[in-house]
């Protein structure tokens, strides 16, 4: 297992957020985590990262206690896509060499520019790369920042609403490359994700929260008219085309 | 051509426009050593650099005006470097040592040193003197403190507007003016005298000793600053994205806020108050290279220490043998960039 996460709990203040969340990815495998506002998403993708610290429950990172991890170092093994990015005065090419940052000691290296570059071709950015970013759409910055977190080279990827600013065609390009990248590098991937057809065409496994705990847990089955009405609270009908199951609210 | 060839290009225009820089400052320094009260040729200034000349050149180069061209220098270089990382560090392009506070802070203690413990005063011909530059600084450094403990308290409070960070730099600023303004209420005439010379802020005071004592805290300044480059692009792409990076973000903010009020500290007390400098040439510098701080760190100082010895040149000839303290031309010049700044942000 590539991350194992148990029994953790967060809380703000006296809030609980999460409450006993325990679950395990393997290499490769691509997890969404689905569930309404506020069910405690992005906190634990947070809690994988560092960036918030659990008040009980242990994860570990192939097998390290990432609490006995130094930063740099769990900043190779774990990239991170925020929700939310803005732009400022560095080109796209500055804005993704950035994510080598944890592999950097002083200067930037031949690798790592032909690894930003590799990865700015994946994404089709190669004709933004000398652009500031304050100058790029939100679906092309969003581009960039998942792009950084590719260049990082981890080996488990975060991704908080990666199609939030993203229209329909680059929701699956977006998805499909970035799909594709996982699976040739063999990266574990937990993605929040608000739409249910999007999570269903990518993800290998689901995990749904539902007031800070795991509801349900498991592969396309999970993804039942009875189990949406229970943690989103809409009724939906589940069908299928072309063997792809597709949620539609009723 | 391919894109990281392109890039090395654009790195290398950077490149180019820091060495444009530091000619600039050659010549300026020059043009500055040989203007003034007392004109000098190319030849006598550099008869005099090298050893030679006659005695009145030597004496007008070694003690008045390389001094003061040094200390252009330093101060204009410390200046800038601390806006741009304080820009960085609070994520607020408003941010600089002047407006955020603590250049008041810095007169504040700088002040207190000179009544309480007799460590500046004015003679009697009116020219201010500093007899233990060292206390001058410990007390402008905490002074200074103050003002970036207060600064960084605030910052930690969600939801803090970057207006709102200016606002209480204002707060802060008053506050200190008028802590100065009562001790200098008890001042007697010559300390009076030195503390309100002290608020232009003025390239002629330092001697070479309070010279190499800004230089002796430039250096390692400036080192940690670019030695933290990385650190502050990652800072700059966002809190979170940062601490992902592996960026221990408050550790770094902390050194930072406090390194560059080190820097600015020691400017202020020795130099009075030059306001703007540290707020609008990281934002020029950005215009020409763009906010990379592998290279807004080195090019920003270049460029504050050209923009302040062209000042300071400008200020002494300008309605000459009349010497405008440089503070005064700095301020006319920083406060228009400063509302056009402020006017950028609400357009957007």
């Amino acid at each position: 297992m590539i991350l194992s996460v148990d029994g953790v709990e967060f809380a703000y203040k006296s809030r609980k957020i999460l409450n006993n969340i325990k679950f395990e990815v393997k290499k490769g495998e691509v997890v969404s985590i689905l569930g309404i506002n506020g069910a405690g998403k992005s906190t634990l993708l947070k809690c994988i990262n560092k960036i918030l610290k659990p008040k009980r429950g242990t994860i570990l990172i192939d097998n390290f206690d990432i609490n006995k991890l130094d930063n740099y170092v769990l900043a190779k093994r774990v990239g991170y896509v925020p929700q939310r990015a803005e732009g400022n005065y560095m080109t796209v090419f500055d804005a993704v060499l950035l994510g080598r940052k944890p592999h950097i000691k002083w200067e930037v290296s031949e690798r790592d520019i032909e690894l930003t570059h590799k990865v700015l071709k994946l994404m089709n950015l190669e004709d933004y790369a000398l652009r500031y970013t304050n100058e790029l759409s939100g679906g092309e910055l969003q581009k960039v920042i998942i792009a950084r977190a590719l260049v990082q080279e981890p080996q488990i990827l975060l991704i908080d609403e990666p199609t939030n600013n993203l229209d329909l065609k680059n929701q699956l390009e977006v998805m499909r490359i970035v799909r594709d990248i996982l699976k040739s590098q063999n990266i574990a991937s937990i993605v929040v994700m608000h739409d249910l057809n999007l999570a269903l065409r990518f993800s290998d496994k689901f995990i749904m929260l539902k007031d800070g705990k795991i509801f349900a847990e498991g592969g396309k089955e999970v993804i039942s008219p009875e189990n949406i009405e229970e943690v989103y609270g809409v009724r939906v009908h589940v069908d299928e085309y072309k063997g792809i199951p597709i949620v539609v609210p009723i | 051509m391919d894109i990281p060839q392109k890039y090395k290009q654009y790195t290398k225009k950077k490149i180019i426009f820091g060495i444009i820089l530091v000619i600039i400052l050659f010549l300026s320094a020059i043009y500055a050593l040989c203007v003034g009260d007392y004109r000098l040729t190319i030849n006598q200034v550099i008869n005099a650099l090298i050893g030679n000349g006659t005695g009145n050149a030597k004496l007008v180069i070694w003690n008045i005006r390389l001094p003061r061209i040094f200390a252009a220098i330093t101060a204009g270089a410390s200046l800038a470097v601390a806006g741009a990382v304080m820009q960085c560090i609070l994520r607020n392009p408003l941010a600089s040592p002047f407006t955020m506070g603590i250049s008041h802070g810095a007169m504040f203690g700088a002040s207190l040193a000179i009544i309480l413990l007799g460590a500046g005063g004015a003679e009697s011909t009116g020219r201010i003197f500093v007899n233990n530059p060292y206390s001058i600084t410990i007390f402008a450094f905490l002074g200074a403190l103050i003002g970036v403990v207060v600064i960084l308290l605030l910052a930690k409070l969600r939801g803090l507007t970057p207006e709102a960070m200016i606002l209480a730099g204002v707060a802060m600023s008053s506050l200190f003016t008028a802590g100065t303004m009562l001790i200098q209420y008890f001042a007697d005439d010559l300390q009076l005298a030195a503390m309100v010379y002290w608020t232009f802020g003025d390239l002629g005071r330092p001697l070479w000793n309070e010279i190499y004592i800004m230089v002796a805290i430039m250096i390692p300044a400036l080192l940690y600053f670019i030695y933290r480059r990385w650190d502050y692009n990652a800072l700059e792409a966002g809190e979170e994205t940062a601490k992902s990076l592996g960026v221990n973000t408050e550790k770094i903010r902390l050194i930072g806020m406090l390194v560059a009020s080190l820097l600015t500290s020691v400017d202020v007390a020795f130099l009075g108050i030059i306001g703007f400098i540290g707020l609008i040439c990281p934002h020029i510098v950005r215009i020409f290279i763009g906010g990379d701080y592998r290279f807004l760190i080195p090019i920003s100082a270049l460029f504050g220490a050209v923009l302040l010895l062209i000042s300071d040149t400008i200020a002494r000839t300008i309605i000459s043998p009349i010497v405008l303290p440089v503070g005064i031309l700095t301020s006319f010049m920083g406060a228009p960039m400063f509302l056009y700044l402020l006017l950028r942000r609400y357009k957007k």
